[in-house]
């Protein structure tokens, strides 16, 4: 299983980078957010995925589920899903003020 | 006295977004935010005092015991740039009021201003490789804020490429802590040093490999060789203000957090890592010092100034030896000072001549002379003019590497120190000396040099008086050397 998954993480990834370098500005978005779909799938991986096993440690109790990753996760798609968000609203800004959404046209050389 | 450990976070958090609630009352939200700043610098400077005479403090937030909850480390070296940060944020909030316009302070520069405290505050006390990450997180969306405040075509422009950058190594961060911790276990930082040590020689490679994937995070964040890329354009476009803050922290959180993490954790293999830091740190002053040369715009000068002073704090890390290392703290808290300074007499230069190109200045000094005297004494202590600070950390830091054999690089460290005061001196032979141009209208800059002159102050005052600070650097750099002292202070053992 956690094989498929980090296969799948990476997967993700490779696309993501792939998007990231377009030109056209939502297709970067949509990269950056694939990217971090990837990484937190790998979050989740390394902890090791059990199933039917209780998220705690007690004397005793030697299967358990780490909860850590799952804590950590939340974290950071709480974080990624912010970000995006806010990327989306600046990339609408700038390309509306800009008249474009081509990266190559927002290069800018001048020094302001 | 634990919870001493949190107060820089909380401050100026709270302090922040009580400022959302009053944001169109400009005269308010001014003076709250100035005394906020002052309480905040006055509790710091306590807690650093007190961090200097009874030691570290640990905090274990929510009674969580240390390896499982997340720890709050307030270390000499977390305290000291604490305390810089605050001074630095101190005068930018005096510096404010004259720079920024009405609409820009009204919509919501305090708080994010605050939020920006709160978060490197935050990254520079965490004991967690994972909060570290929420803290430069915090830190980034406030500074996403800043960098956009005004909405000018330019700033979207480039603060869109700012946030791609920043997102797509956040996401490799969050990657590398995955890795890390399905190798060792914990995000724990003391822990995770602990158990570096303890994985066997043949497995070590996973860890370098990881610490490789860090390194690239920090190195994207703190501009380093060749990754600085991104960093000349996105900070000149913002106000000058927020130019100074950014230059200041972000790029010395990235820093400091290879400083942490390369002394006291990854230190398995730094035949290697330590060795790539050092041909990394010639060539960001080589690259930096270039193109600080190459342009006649007066910030981008002052924003391509950040990358050979990142390149001699790298090469004190990656000598790893405790004149290298106290170097590179010195030269850290030095840097953040005298950037701030600059920026701040930059953007009074760029305020009274009414642009940034060099070539259309001239005769400043006749009609603004303490403008022009203290952007010279700046440009003295950024170039390492004994006896100001910053010939006292490049000293250390060159000893360092004549110690280690490493005299080319002792050769470029000189030569680079050389044409920063040349690409610095520039701006005041160009644009201050010189015949005096037709009279403009004279401009009130008070409120432009205050601000410049006390930070000036403390950076005349780090290397007038390193005979009291250099101990104290000399002790954080030994516990730098030295992961027990961390690890047994986090986790008392």
């Amino acid at each position: 299983m956690e094989i498929i998954t980090s296969v799948l993480g990476g997967i993700l990834f490779a696309t993501g980078i792939y998007n990231l370098l377009q030109k056209q500005l939502l297709r970067i978005i949509i990269g950056t957010a694939l990217i971090s779909h990837g990484a937190h799938l790998l979050i989740l991986t390394m902890g090791r995925l059990k199933t039917g096993k209780p998220p705690i440690l007690v004397d005793g109790v030697t299967q358990y589920t780490d909860p850590l990753p799952q804590a950590l996760i939340l974290t950071s798609i709480v974080i990624s899903f912010g970000v995006t968000s806010l990327l989306l609203v600046l990339a609408y800004r700038a390309s509306k003020l800009n008249n474009s959404d081509n990266m190559d046209e927002l290069r800018g050389t001048e020094n302001e | 006295m634990s919870n001493l450990a949190v107060l820089p976070i909380i401050i100026p958090m709270l302090a922040g977004v009580l400022a959302i609630f009053f944001h169109k009352k400009i005269k308010a939200v001014r003076i709250y935010a100035q005394i906020m700043m002052l309480l905040n610098v006055a509790v710091v400077s306590w807690i650093g005092w007190y961090v200097l005479k009874n030691g570290t403090i640990v905090l274990e937030t929510g009674d969580w015991q240390a390896p499982f909850g997340i720890v709050l480390v307030a270390d000499p070296l977390a305290m000291i740039l604490v305390i810089t940060t605050n001074l630095i944020a101190l005068a930018c909030v005096f510096y404010a009021p004259s720079s920024l316009s009405a609409k820009q302070e009204e919509y919501y520069f305090y708080t994010l201003f605050f939020l920006l405290i709160t978060g490197v505050s935050g990254a520079f006390l965490t004991g967690d490789l994972f909060n570290l990450f929420v803290f430069y997180e915090v830190l980034l969306m406030a500074s996403y804020g800043l960098i956009v405040l005004g909405g000018e075509k330019v700033q979207l422009r480039e603060s869109v490429k700012y946030v791609l950058l920043n997102l797509f190594s956040s996401m490799l961060f969050v990657t590398a802590v995955a890795f890390l911790y399905s190798v060792v276990g914990t995000v724990n930082m003391a822990q995770i040093a602990e158990r570096i040590q303890e994985v066997p020689a043949e497995d070590q490679g996973i860890i370098t490999t990881i610490a490789i994937l860090l390194f690239f995070v920090f190195a994207t964040k703190g501009a380093i060789f060749p990754l600085y890329y991104w960093m000349p354009k996105s900070y000149i476009v913002p106000n000058v203000v927020v130019s100074a803050l950014f230059s200041a922290l972000l790029t010395k959180v990235g820093i400091y957090s290879i400083l942490r993490t390369f002394s006291i954790m990854f230190v398995q293999d730094t035949e290697l890592t330590h060795q790539i830091f050092l041909w990394l740190a010639a060539l960001t002053m080589i690259f930096g010092v270039i193109g600080a040369l190459s342009t006649n715009n007066v910030k981008l000068i002052i924003v391509y100034n950040i990358i050979p002073a990142v390149g001699y704090m790298l090469l004190g890390i990656g000598l790893l030896s405790p004149s290298g290392l106290s170097g590179s703290v010195y030269y850290l808290v030095h840097d953040m000072i005298i950037k701030t300074a600059l920026f701040l007499l930059i953007g009074a230069l760029v305020y009274v001549t009414g642009t940034s190109d060099l070539k259309k200045m001239r005769g400043v000094i006749h009609q603004y002379p303490v403008l022009a005297w203290l952007f010279l004494l700046g440009t003295f202590v950024l170039a390492g003019i004994p006896p100001f600070s910053g010939f006292i950390g490049k000293l250390l830091i060159l000893k360092g590497a004549a110690e280690e054999g490493e005299y080319v690089l002792v050769v470029i460290g000189l030569l680079v120190s050389l044409l920063i005061l040349l690409s610095m001196v520039r701006i005041f032979v160009v644009g201050m000396w010189g015949e005096k141009q037709e009279i403009q209208q004279k401009r009130k800059i008070g409120k432009f040099l205050i601000p410049s002159a006390f930070l000036l102050f403390f950076s005349v005052f780090l290397g007038v008086g390193a005979e009291w600070i250099y101990p104290h650097i000399e002790t954080i750099a030994n516990s730098l050397l030295d992961p027990s002292i961390y690890i047994d202070s986090v986790l008392k053992e």
